[in-house]
């Protein structure tokens, strides 16, 4: 797949300068970070154990939170300055994402969980000619072949996981989000996991954002940051 | 559309739930539409027990008193006017027909009334229906007894049975005409107004049935006090042989001819119908100023509007009921959208992370309220017609009760529309809680 946009092909996909965010008081910020840019199309691993403001870091760039102080640039676009509206706009268009675990809608289809993220953007609809065949096609990279058409609530952890990387991927969004989607997986199926969502996001030319406590995995990535929380 | 898309789908996975909800609201929507029309055909069956009447006219009394003692034969008048007046003002020219009535006497605790021919010519009910027989014919001698639809029924009553009447209106008359048997020579459709409940005989029938009472005829010293019967002469009592006379003289004309002399002197009340409408306020006022007995006269339809101020208080109850039971129905809906919305609080999650704004969670909640009333409202439309099918012959056959099979009117739709408006409103509650808690909440998901 060709990339489209040329939204970063300037800067960096993310970079954050000065970066405080807080849930209450300002001075005791959850969330500090100075200086992070990731260059686009890198994959890059943000280790941090419990409590170090993984969730803040993620809630920040996919655009649901906004930092009190400092700049959160997302392929070029100041988060920090758009409202809330335009963010999950945004986030639509230009962001896919994976949960921890229970990541799919029960009242779906396996398919439909797979599109879901074209009712809410044209800009991804519209790289994708035949949504359905698109979500088969994402599903069989994925290993998921034969499995489309079951019960998303019958699929198995990892069956699960892999369905919302097709549903972050459809659309070629630029950023991929994932927050420990490995967790509730063993070490080989991690792996194979991980493995997995390199190749998509190679394909799609996809930046790759993982977060995750398991220091483990973070040789497989191009590069790491280290998160740290504020000031207990 | 994304949200509609969704709603859908989302209800289905729920389907017990949403489906407990949409049962009791749809039954609360059809009672109210159900109470609604009863309230509406009670009330329009109400004010149409008579119609084509200009001025019922009886002793001088209240307007609501003389519409209940002459229409609905509730509670006795305790006045009568004179033949003669009834007689000078029939000869009215810009009056056009006259019905008497006379009432006093009752058969197994229906009234009795005494009238003339004219009753069949002139009364009208409901939208001018004139009274049509069921079977039989109309009186023609002084014997003869024209049923209401009612006491036919109730009583098993054909044409050819003999009936007694009984003086006063209690249920149970100690003192029965019984050697004056009436007999049966027709009955009249069911109307659903008091006629039915009306044994109809001839005025010379009442005045002949009572010619005893005042002599020797075997009914000694019998109490009068309760019964104002118009009939008869209380005067005779005092002038001690006058009954006699009379009633040999009138004995002697039955035996002749002419039963024309069996005149009354007294009548409770008559009905009116005038030439020209507008001149029964004329003919109202003089009669209400009239010099020689003190006399009222009353418009029916103003009288049934204050009849029915104090009557509606029960149906506007009715309503107010109803309205609370689709009120519960509408709580009950509250209550499963917001027991929903924990679990569905990583669905809104979810959606948030495929960019759906709040403003999509808001209304994937509100849409789904509004869609269950809506789905609400159209089964309990289909409930009220299926059960107006079912229930419409019995309602007709016990209260004469004609309920509508037609359109919604445009006060159902009113009181439709604002279930459907209150259904949003209670939407909101849950959306906004969950709008509040997915801005909070973001993506990660608290469970």
């Amino acid at each position: 797949m060709t990339r489209s946009s040329s939204l970063n092909a300037a800067g960096p996909a993310i970079a954050l300068e000065a970066v405080r965010f807080a849930w209450e008081d300002v001075r005791k910020p959850t969330l500090v970070v100075d200086d992070l840019k990731i260059a686009s199309g890198e994959s890059w691993f943000l280790e941090g154990p419990s409590g170090s403001g993984k969730s803040t870091m993620l809630g920040l760039l996919s655009g649901v939170l906004a930092p009190q102080k400092g700049e959160v640039r997302v392929l070029g676009k100041r988060f920090d300055e758009m409202s809330g509206a335009r963010r999950d706009r945004f986030r639509a268009d230009h962001i896919g994402y994976i949960f921890q675990m229970f990541n799919l809608i029960p009242y779906l289809s396996v398919v439909e969980n797979v599109t879901l993220p074209l009712r809410f953007s044209k800009r991804r609809q519209s790289r994708v000619a035949d949504p359905e065949a698109e979500a088969r096609r994402l599903l069989d990279h994925l290993g998921m072949d034969g499995l489309a058409e079951r019960t998303v609530t019958k699929l198995s952890v990892g069956q699960q996981q892999r369905v919302a990387a097709a549903r972050a991927l459809i659309g070629s969004p630029e950023l991929i989000l994932a927050d420990e989607p490995t967790s509730s997986l063993d070490e080989g199926h991690s792996e194979g996991f991980v493995k997995l969502l390199f190749d998509e996001c190679k394909a799609a030319g996809s930046t790759l954002v993982f977060v995750s406590h398991d220091s483990r995995l973070a040789s497989l990535f191009d590069r790491s940051y280290r998160l740290e929380g504020g000031n207990p | 559309m994304m949200a509609l898309g969704l709603s859908l789908k989302s209800i289905k996975h729920r389907g017990f739930t949403v489906i407990l909800t949409v049962i009791s609201l749809s039954l609360g929507v059809a009672l109210l539409l159900g109470v609604e029309r009863m309230r509406s055909e009670a009330r329009e069956g109400f004010t149409n027990t008579i119609s084509g009447t200009d001025l019922i006219v009886g002793a001088r009394t209240g307007d609501v008193s003389l519409l209940l003692s002459s229409v609905f034969r509730i509670g006795n008048s305790t006045q009568n006017i004179s033949w003669e007046t009834y007689e000078k003002i029939s000869k009215n020219p810009q009056v056009a027909w006259t019905i008497p009535l006379s009432l006093g006497d009752s058969h197994k605790g229906y009234r009795v009334l005494g009238t003339t021919a004219d009753y069949f010519d002139h009364y009208k009910y409901g939208k001018k229906q004139a009274l049509e027989m069921a079977v039989g014919v109309r009186f023609a001698d002084t014997y003869d007894a024209v049923l209401g639809a009612e006491v036919a029924r109730k009583l098993g009553y054909e044409p050819g049975d003999e009936l007694v009447l009984a003086h006063g209106s209690g249920d149970v008359s100690f003192v029965e005409h019984a050697d004056k048997p009436f007999r049966v020579v027709g009955v009249l459709k069911a109307t659903g107004t008091p006629v039915d409940r009306a044994v109809h005989v001839s005025l010379e029938g009442i005045e002949a049935v009572h010619l005893g009472w005042d002599g020797s005829g075997g009914h000694e010293g019998h109490d009068h006090s309760n019964c104002n019967h118009p009939g008869h002469d209380h005067g005779d009592h005092e002038a001690g042989g006058g009954g006699m006379d009379r009633l040999a003289a009138i004995e002697s004309e039955l035996a002749g001819e002419d039963p024309n002399s069996l005149e009354p002197t007294e009548i409770t009340a008559f009905l009116v119908g005038m030439h020209s409408r507008a001149d029964a306020v004329f003919l109202q006022r003089s009669i209400n100023t009239y010099k020689g007995e003190a006399l009222s006269a009353v418009m029916p339809g103003v009288a049934l509007q204050e009849l029915w101020q104090v009557v509606g208080v029960v149906e506007t109850t009715l309503l107010v009921i109803s309205l609370f039971v689709v009120g519960v129905s509408l709580a009950g809906m509250l209550s499963a959208l917001l027991a929903s919305l924990n679990e569905r609080r990583r669905e809104m999650a979810i959606l948030r992370s495929v960019g759906a704004r709040p403003i999509h969670i808001l209304s994937l909640v509100v849409g789904e309220a509004v869609l269950l009333t809506t789905v609400s409202i159209v089964v309990g439309i289909g409930l009220l017609y299926g059960l107006l099918l079912v229930a419409r012959p019995v309602v007709l056959e016990k209260t004469g009760l004609q309920l509508g099979f037609g359109m919604l009117s445009p006060r159902e739709l009113v009181l439709l529309g604002l279930v459907l408006l209150v259904g949003l409103l209670v939407g909101l509650i849950p959306a906004w809680r969950c709008y509040r808690r997915s801005l909070a909440d973001g993506l990660t998901v608290r469970v």
